[in-house]
């Protein structure tokens, strides 16, 4: 409710702001920034990359789960590359622009919090993006891959949903931790998950023990899903793997909005 | 609330643990009034600002802004602020800041405007990390003003700038309000609210103790320290001429006075054996001390003042 008494100024009709046109811009430049971070962006782009070079050629012309080793391990790094680029952005991203009371600057303009949340979601999706395509052309030009275009696009589209429970998580961590444990806390819940969970190789070679632990981790259900659609046979049923990620997403999703609540409600200066 | 004001804290009370920030603080700003609050550090001036911005709930009490509560959309877009904050993401143009903070507001300045009133324009292609203190004030200068806010909010705008850059940017303020918009400013100095402000509201300790114009205040502030070592008790010095409070510091007394001339000679006429006599000028924090303890002098006497 405007009061026109109020002003000196006219402030009665003031046009409408675009939505659409301020969360697209707003994505841009969440994706700007990090861009120009090469400590993110080179390493959530170059990490995968070399790491699937590196084991696509150890273990190159053997098979893995029903299918060979290089269309397997694209499917698993690329899954590790979306967590890692999810994570990160999310965590540490939301930790330091929390520190430096960025984030009430923005609390206190009228940008709807939703605008914020989806132009990082629109960011993490752009650079996971990124990461497959840079691994399938890998895959393709140096491990002589091949894809019918709808498989491609089908394995993208299952990798992209990645982003959201990860993001979560991230988004939980950032409002958790501080700027500087952020990322270590983070590399502390990555690296291990990553490994148990096959995604840096085949879990089918991985030690019985690791292979039990992995079940009760979210990127392993995720991997599973992923290699389905690249012509693998998945370790149990996808309907569980697709329930399971989506039951992490919600309690992720519930530890974020309670983190967030307890930070909004310390915030003071 | 009253939709006269467009911003408003009626009787805000606030705590952290034992720390009272805020005391029944009344706050009513008017159309066109450039306000500043002056305080020291601690005085509840953030948290004044925190709370009409809808960052804080107050314990008891209320806030509002045009009318409506600080957290509508309504009122948020006739609002900007600069607040206290240590940075904003590094690796984005000063012009792509800006930029997107516009994109927030329904009818914005042009870009290359804001830029250009904060003195920004031979800046606004470089990255906000690779920018001097002053420049990346004046980015968030630019960012609370890009909304054509009617309502601005200046938390403590200077604070580390040099006495020079603190003069430019009182000018660009000057420039950008002319028209007629609203300010909330807060501040330490008293340079600075004289210098921008139609009128001072005195916080200390999350309580309102003066309040008035520039000159007014700065006539409140005006008085100065007697200070010599004397056998006079303290409630007899505390009766002399001009004398609004009184302090015991080692074996000399300060004595905080509004009339320096009068206060010397009757001291001198009262005690022969008077030495050490010296007469300072007030400092901010002093006239601060001195208008506190003007107001509860009855309790402090018997109390027998601070040692």
């Amino acid at each position: 409710m405007t009061s026109a008494t109020v002003a000196t100024r006219a402030a009665a009709a003031r046009p409408r702001r675009n939505l659409i046109k301020l969360v697209a811009t707003e994505t841009r430049f969440e994706f700007l920034k990090l861009l120009r971070l090469p400590v993110y962006s080179v390493a959530t782009l170059a990490f995968p990359l070399m790491f699937f070079l590196l084991f696509s050629t150890i273990f190159g012309g053997g098979e893995a789960q029903g299918v060979g080793t290089a269309r397997y391990l694209l499917a698993t790094y690329g899954a590790a590359g979306v967590v890692s680029a999810a994570l990160f952005s999310f965590g540490v991203g939301v930790a330091s622009e929390r520190g430096q009371g960025w984030m009430r600057l923005k609390r206190v303009s009228p940008m709807p919090p939703a605008a914020y949340f989806a132009a990082k979601i629109g960011m993490a999706l752009l650079f996971a993006a990124m990461v497959v395509v840079t691994l399938t052309l890998a895959a393709m030009l140096i491990q002589g891959v091949r894809f019918a275009a709808l498989d491609w696009l089908r394995m993208l589209g299952m990798l992209l949903v990645g982003v959201f429970p990860f993001a979560t998580l991230g988004l939980a961590i950032g409002y958790l931790f501080g700027p500087n444990s952020a990322p270590v806390v983070i590399n502390l819940l990555y690296m291990p998950m990553a490994f148990a969970s096959g995604l840096w190789m085949p879990i089918t070679i991985l030690p019985p023990v690791v292979q039990s632990v992995a079940e009760f981790l979210p990127t392993y259900h995720y991997a599973q899903l992923a290699i389905g659609t690249v012509g693998g046979t998945p370790l149990g049923e996808s309907t569980l793997h697709l329930l399971v990620l989506a039951a992490f997403t919600v309690a992720f999703l519930a530890l974020a909005v309670f983190a967030y609540k307890r930070d909004e409600g310390k915030t003071y200066g | 609330m009253n939709e006269t004001y467009v911003a408003q804290l009626e009787r805000v009370t606030k705590r952290y643990g034992d720390v009272l920030a805020l005391d029944e603080v009344t706050l009513r700003v008017r159309p066109g009034e450039v306000l500043a609050l002056l305080g020291p550090n601690g005085a509840g001036k953030t948290t004044a600002v925190s709370t009409l911005l809808g960052l804080l709930r107050p314990d008891s009490g209320a806030a509002s802004l045009f009318g409506t509560s600080p957290d509508d959309v309504a009122a948020k877009v006739r609002v900007g602020a600069m607040l206290q904050i240590s940075g904003v993401p590094p690796t984005l143009t000063v012009r792509e800041h800006v930029a997107s903070f516009a994109a927030y507001y329904p009818s914005p300045l042009p870009v290359d405007r804001a830029l250009e009133l904060a003195g920004l324009s031979d800046v606004a292609n470089r990255q906000y990390g690779k920018l001097s203190g002053g420049q990346k004030q004046r980015v968030h200068f630019a960012l609370a003003m890009v909304g054509d806010p009617d309502l601005l909010f200046l938390d403590e705008p200077t604070t580390g700038l040099d006495v020079e850059s603190r003069r430019d940017f009182w000018r660009q303020v000057r420039q950008f309000i002319g028209d007629g918009r609203t300010v909330i400013l807060t501040t330490h100095y008293l340079e600075e609210a004289d210098a921008l402000a139609d009128r001072i509201v005195l916080l200390d300790q999350g309580r309102t103790i003066a309040e008035g114009t520039p000159a007014e205040i700065k006539a409140r502030t005006a008085g100065k320290v007697v200070s010599a070592v004397t056998r006079l008790p303290l409630e007899r010095l505390a009766l002399l001429p001009g004398v609004t409070r009184v302090e015991r510091v080692g074996v000399a007394v300060n004595l905080h006075t509004s009339h320096a001339e009068a206060t010397v000679r009757a001291l001198l006429a009262a005690d022969d054996g008077l030495h050490g006599l010296e007469v300072k000028g007030a400092t901010l924090e002093e006239a601060f001390l001195s208008i506190t303890g003007g107001a509860r002098d009855a309790v402090a006497f018997t109390e027998g003042v601070q040692a």
